[in-house]
């Protein structure tokens, strides 16, 4: 599943590593690469169109622009935006415990009855019904019947039409108590009006909890507008996508979710009765870029970023620019991790250490900060004695609390510039 | 209604497509448009870069362009009596519906025709093919699920020897091309064809259906270098789906398209003329 594309994507990552900077000239090679990819998976252009504009507009952030080693940083947003074209999150069919009802549709030869038995076994504990509602392919109900009897469920062959075949079948499941009847409808083509319309009218009369559309995963260009029309006239619950087990690009799967917003639900991964798999966004995504280690390359990335966040900060203080801005987001990470003494021996400037912290001190300096202006923020110098009364009213706290905060923080700058000097004289 | 007609009709929206983008030279838009019809990258910008260069009429061009891909020389064989043409392909394709469909037209152009359904895989596959064989009068060798699909065939090729049938039409299981096994049990069937029949099989016709992406051209690989298909047929051209894969895969592997199924009746089932199925696109 995905290995193609999987090939391709770590391929142009081992590229995308290697660069040093992200010019302009690498955004727009890389943007290049990855457009033909898609295309060659299947990904519908104008999906690929939405997802590099996206996408261009993250590699062209800041944190990537002045990183030393923006690779990683790109593979990172690359998945961030897959995960988001797949859906983000899982969606589980919400079946409850009297009755449901799913009803498949799709073009002919997509896998609906398959797909059908396939989640008869998956459902087994709600006593599912397996309904033929196929009265046009010669044999079709005849199959199902076959897999029904394999799967040991409960089964109602087609009548002359569609609806006396669900008023039987619904008339049955009430009788017998499945909690669960599942529709295997005739395949179809979308443009095909009036087969459109009896589905349409089907599915008013007889309500589905879900209306889920069968898609081949081997599908081209045309995925979306099956989607598209089948949610336009039908309206559609949830995809399945089938036939995921061969080479299949993969391009339905990255089409589907954009153009109709209708979430995967499973796909299909084999001619065995359990090959239907539970469709997780973040893990398909992990499969397509080839990397099982994501997960770590993020926490990696992510941490890359506060160490370069520190670095940064680090070469402000010693030019002399930090400011109470700086003190206060300090003060917010010395919080997020709680043991003080551990932060101030990870400081680089052993002077800092003389002056004396403790807890509840940090609260209390972190109000008086966040009850100053961003100017007195920025410039401490301007605090003088009217504003220092401001602060200390609105901070709950004394004068004598925001002169001590003032003064630390002086003595700070007062390191840092001793320091700058130092480095000046040598 | 003539065939051109029904080609038309079924290659509506396609033409509908089309139509708009000669008006202007906005190459933009028709890379949009072939990238759209799933003729693929690689050959997009081929095309592209050529009718860039051309300074005539683009329009004139590009059919020209793509007849000329399509007109790969196709024609029918006979090593022996009874003809055998297997018919295979993914699951789903369309093979099953194709063999009624081919039974009738080989049957409406006077031979005598007899199918075999080798499909021991899918639940009532057989009886799918015998309610077809039903309905356009043809004999029938059928088979159980789970049998050996090689002497389903062995059998059908000794009856339709001794029945004197003109041409013998088998059915086989849907398999992913990538299924190692299934395209073992392929060889294995036309080893026994070529064994009992002192022949190769005269047709192995790979069917494809329209609305397939760049994966068709991984199916028509693998099925072309492992069993040495002789044609293609593509199904349900009559959706939205434009079948541009084809242009593709008679570039790559010069594989001429034979027919081309477009509905759902029995004689939904036309012979492939390049010049038509251009014609059909970009004309009125």
């Amino acid at each position: 599943m995905f290995d193609i594309i999987a090939d391709r994507f770590i391929k142009l990552q081992r590229k995308i590593l290697g660069y040093g900077r992200l010019s302009q000239k690498e955004i727009s090679d890389t943007l290049r690469e990855i457009r033909i990819l898609l295309l060659d998976a299947d990904v519908n252009y104008k999906v690929v169109g939405e997802f590099l504009r996206s996408l261009e507009e993250k590699l062209k952030s800041e944190k990537i622009a002045s990183s030393l080693k923006p690779g990683e940083l790109v593979i990172v947003e690359l998945y961030k935006e897959i995960v988001k074209l797949l859906g983000e999150k899982p969606t589980k069919l919400n079946l409850t415990n009297q009755f449901n009802i799913l009803c498949l549709f799709g073009l002919q030869g997509t896998g609906k009855t398959t797909t059908a038995a396939k989640l008869a076994y998956y459902y087994k504990e709600k006593k599912p019904l397996l309904v033929a509602c196929d009265p046009k392919r010669p044999a079709a109900s005849l199959q199902l019947q076959k897999l029904a009897e394999r799967v040991k469920v409960d089964f109602i062959p087609v009548k002359e039409d569609i609806f006396t075949t669900a008023k039987v079948a619904l008339e049955f499941a009430k009788k017998n108590n499945n909690q669960l009847v599942l529709f295997d409808t005739a395949g179809r083509l979308h443009i095909d009006e009036e087969l459109m319309k009896e589905l349409k009218e089907f599915k008013e009369k007889i309500k589905p909890n879900y209306n889920l559309l069968v898609v081949d995963g081997m599908v081209g260009q045309d995925a979306v507008n099956q989607a598209k029309e089948f949610n336009e006239k039908i309206g559609i619950d949830g995809v399945i996508i089938t036939k995921m087990d061969g080479d299949a690009k993969g391009g339905a799967c990255l089409s589907i979710r954009a153009v109709s917003k209708a979430p995967i639900i499973f796909i299909g991964i084999g001619e065995k009765i359990d090959d239907l798999q539970e469709f997780h966004p973040d893990r398909i995504a992990s499969r397509i870029l080839g990397r099982g280690d994501i997960k770590t390359l993020i926490e990696k990335v992510e941490s890359a970023v506060n160490r370069e966040d520190q670095e940064k900060l680090t070469k402000k203080f010693l030019k002399g620019e930090f400011n109470l801005e700086d003190f206060l987001n300090q003060l917010k990470i010395i919080k997020k991790m709680g043991s003080l003494q551990k932060i101030l021996s990870m400081m680089p400037i052993p002077e800092l250490k003389v002056i004396n912290f403790d807890e509840k001190e940090i609260i209390k300096m972190e109000a008086i900060i966040l009850s100053m202006t961003k100017e007195e923020r920025r410039n401490p110098k301007i605090i003088d004695g009217s504003r220092k009364k401001r602060i200390a009213l609105g901070s709950g706290t004394t004068v004598a609390d925001v002169n001590r905060l003032l003064n630390d923080f002086f003595q700070a700058q007062k390191l840092a510039k001793l320091f700058k000097d130092k480095r000046k004289i040598f | 209604m003539n065939i051109f007609e029904k080609l038309k009709g079924a290659l509506k929206k396609t033409r509908e497509k089309f139509r708009g983008i000669f008006f202007s030279d906005n190459l933009e838009e028709l890379e949009e448009i072939l990238l759209s019809a799933d003729i693929g990258t690689q050959l997009t910008q081929k095309l592209i870069e050529e009718c860039k260069k051309f300074s005539g009429d683009k329009k004139e061009f590009l059919k020209e362009k793509l007849i000329n891909i399509l007109s790969i020389p196709y024609k029918e064989r006979f090593f022996s009596s009874p003809k055998v043409i297997l018919v295979v392909g993914v699951n789903g394709s369309g093979k099953t519906t194709t063999v009624g469909k081919l039974a009738y037209y080989y049957k409406i152009n006077h031979n005598d025709v007899i199918i075999a359904s080798a499909d021991t895989y899918r639940d009532a596959a057989t009886e799918q093919l015998k309610i077809w064989a039903e309905k356009i009068n043809t004999e029938i060798v059928l088979s159980q699920k789970g049998q050996d699909s090689a002497a389903v065939v062995f059998d059908a090729i000794q009856s339709a020897q001794k029945r004197k049938k003109d041409i013998l039409l088998i059915d086989t299981a849907g398999r992913l091309h990538t299924r190692k096994e299934l395209i073992e049990e392929l060889k294995k069937i036309i080893r026994v064809i070529n064994k009992i029949k002192k022949s190769k099989p005269e047709e192995i016709f790979l069917i494809i259906d329209a609305t397939v992406g760049q994966n068709g051209i991984e199916q028509a690989k693998v099925f072309k270098d492992e069993i040495d298909i002789t044609g293609i047929i593509i199904t349900k051209l009559d959706g939205t789906a434009k079948g541009g894969i084809l242009i593709p895969i008679a570039y790559e592997f010069k594989l001429p398209i034979c027919y081309i199924g477009c509905g759902e009746n029995i004689d939904d089932l036309i012979p492939f003329s390049p010049e038509d199925f251009v014609k059909a696109i970009f004309e009125d």
